[in-house]
């Protein structure tokens, strides 16, 4: 499985990363390098094998369904760009 | 002696005897901090602060109300929230971010009565093993070689982390570790570097860079320090489900020195290609300290072991790629405007990352795209299991593992920099242990034969960090390792 540049090109966009047309080679060649490298797990038999999603097995803790925290505004308005009466005010995000 | 020479016991004990005060303990160390500028270990000092909690220290004191870390100076890598206090991860996608709350590993120090000196310098989001990736710079490692003095690096990516307290700047500090960024700085800078079991430290506040991964621990320039942070460090949160409800055990209590009758493993697989003889000579000798201390030595395999670097690099990325979809520069950090939405999120991410993030975020969405998730993703999580499977099995033969930290020692500035794959290398013997989520810790064991730290690993049972500290203790004792970095002697 190698990557062209369409691909990386393809991958970028849905990574939100501009590669320009010009890194665009030499950017396929570098993933192309460590993709090649991954392959050499195609050897280890994983037939029967679970996936790991997690090393602790727990069962996860239920809680009251209850407000236990918040009431802070201004702390978490702290770090916005711009804000108008409580509210964040950022590029529009939604076309 | 001077007090920035002292270990975090000493200090306990001096404090508690009235032999100085916790604001000369830190006025000692924010000197130490200051003249530490040459190494770029930290990104942030809080010199002000850290004198305010020594002075509160003090007053906890006098009113017989005393911590287990009271008074102790120490460094927090840029990873963590700290209240009121920037934190990037070394990024400049996270540009003028200060949390407005605390990450709870540093609340608990804190609590425990430890005193801040400031931020330290790490791999950006914690991606590197070199801590070249910085946008804040690279951090020198106060060692360098005999008769050669170009700039090596500390490791990464806890590295300015680890510069900090093998310089004397810092009692000790936190470091993540996710494949290796604990322990590997740890070895090239000749200081103890702990990893404990995946869900013994919270994660909440610690910027998320592999979340199956991520885990605090402490660097500190004895195991005994180790064993006493790691104690203020951990504990269940209910911040963060994946940490575990378990009492922490008194860690410092484990290290009794005797380990007779234990059975240590000896992976016959912890051996790469162009690895310096030393480095397999230093384990040999650890292999003999450990039988002389009346240890069982058993050889073992895990077979896995070859395939832990190329599955962390599937499963690392991957989730990094969905962590970090967060900095959009929409709400808070970095935004660089374009013409179209997508084209302001492509501009403020390109402008934001540095190469090695991107690499990795790249690679991370590609195993994660339609059509390639069960070729990669999938297998990846599969041979995962294989290799925990490995430890698992070996658990049943031994108690402990012994193994060599990193199949180096420090390297110069700018090597490796342009093959990835030869920096990712740097974490062949530290990876495994993270994708099993095993406790291990790394000792500074001697010294290559041009003079830098070499360091062994010993690995434990998940949640017995008390069978890894006391055997990391014996071999502490047996190394006796008091060499100390150029910068330091070369100063005094």
């Amino acid at each position: 499985m190698s990557l062209d540049k369409e691909t990386v090109r393809k991958i970028a966009s849905l990574a939100r990363l501009k590669v320009p047309d010009e890194e665009l080679e030499a950017m396929a060649g570098e993933l192309n390098n460590i993709l090649e490298w991954i392959e050499q797990l195609r050897e280890v038999d994983t037939e029967g094998v679970a996936p790991m999603t997690s090393v602790t097995v727990t069962v996860p803790a239920l809680r009251a369904d209850r407000v236990t925290d918040g009431g802070y505004v201004d702390l978490v308005l702290a770090n916005a760009p711009e804000e108008v009466a409580n509210f964040f005010v950022v590029p529009k995000v939604i076309e | 002696m001077k007090l920035t020479e002292l270990t975090i016991a000493a200090a306990r004990d001096g404090l508690a005897a009235g032999d100085f005060t916790g604001v000369e303990l830190t006025g000692a160390h924010v000197v130490a901090m200051e003249a530490s500028r040459p190494l770029n270990a930290f990104v942030t000092e809080t010199a002000e602060k850290a004198r305010d909690m020594a002075v509160a220290s003090d007053a906890r004191r006098a009113s017989g109300n005393v911590g287990a870390m009271e008074g102790v100076p120490i460094a927090i890598k840029d990873l963590f929230c700290t209240e009121g206090v920037k934190a990037a991860a070394c990024s400049h996608i996270l540009d003028g971010f200060t949390p407005p709350y605390e990450s709870t590993v540093t609340k608990n120090l804190w609590c425990a009565g430890a005193v801040m000196l400031g931020k330290t310098n790490m791999d950006e989001f914690a991606m590197g093993s070199s801590n070249m990736s910085s946008y804040d710079g690279p951090v020198t490692n106060p060692w360098h070689a005999d008769g050669d003095d170009a700039k090596r690096v500390p490791g990464g990516s806890s590295g300015g982390s680890a510069a900090a307290v093998a310089a004397f700047a810092a009692m000790g500090a936190t470091g993540t570790d996710t494949g290796g960024s604990i322990r590997q700085p740890g070895a090239f800078t000749g200081v103890v570097g702990m990893k404990p079991t995946y869900g013994r430290c919270s994660r909440w506040g610690v910027i998320a860079f592999a979340s199956s991964l991520d885990q605090a621990g402490p660097l500190t320039r004895t195991v005994r320090d180790a064993s006493i942070m790691l104690g203020a460090m951990a504990g269940h949160d209910p911040k963060d489900s994946t940490s575990v409800d378990r009492p922490v055990p008194d860690f410092e209590a484990s290290l009794t020195g005797d380990i007779r009758g234990l059975r240590v493993g000896v992976p016959k697989e912890y051996v790469v290609d162009g690895m310096p003889g030393e480095i397999e000579a230093l384990w040999h000798q650890g292999v003999e300290w450990l039988k002389d201390a009346g240890a069982h030595i058993v050889d073992i395999s895990l077979p896995h072991t070859k395939y832990a670097l190329p599955t962390y690099y599937i499963i690392a990325p991957a989730e990094a790629s969905s962590n970090l979809a967060r900095y959009d520069g929409v709400r808070y950090g970095l935004r660089v405007d374009g013409e179209s939405l997508q084209e302001m999120y492509e501009n403020t991410r390109s402008e934001g990352f540095g190469a090695e993030v991107k690499r990795r975020l790249l690679i991370g969405t590609y195993v994660l795209s339609a059509g390639y998730y069960d070729a990669y993703y999938l297998k990846a999580q599969k041979v995962r299991s294989r290799i925990a499977q490995d430890f698992h099995n070996s658990w049943e033969t031994v108690d402990a593992v012994l193994t060599p930290t990193a199949p180096s020692a420090a390297f110069a500035q700018g090597e490796k920099m342009d093959d990835p794959i030869a920096m990712y290398l740097n974490d062949v013997f530290t990876v495994p242990a993270s994708l099993a989520g095993l406790p291990a810790i790394s000792v500074p064991s001697g010294l290559s034969s041009d003079g830098l730290p070499l360091g062994l690993q010993i690995i434990g049972r998940p949640f017995d960090e008390e069978t890894m500290f006391r055997v990391a203790g014996v071999i502490e004792q047996a190394a006796a390792f008091t060499a100390r970095p150029q910068f330091i002697t070369r100063e005094a």
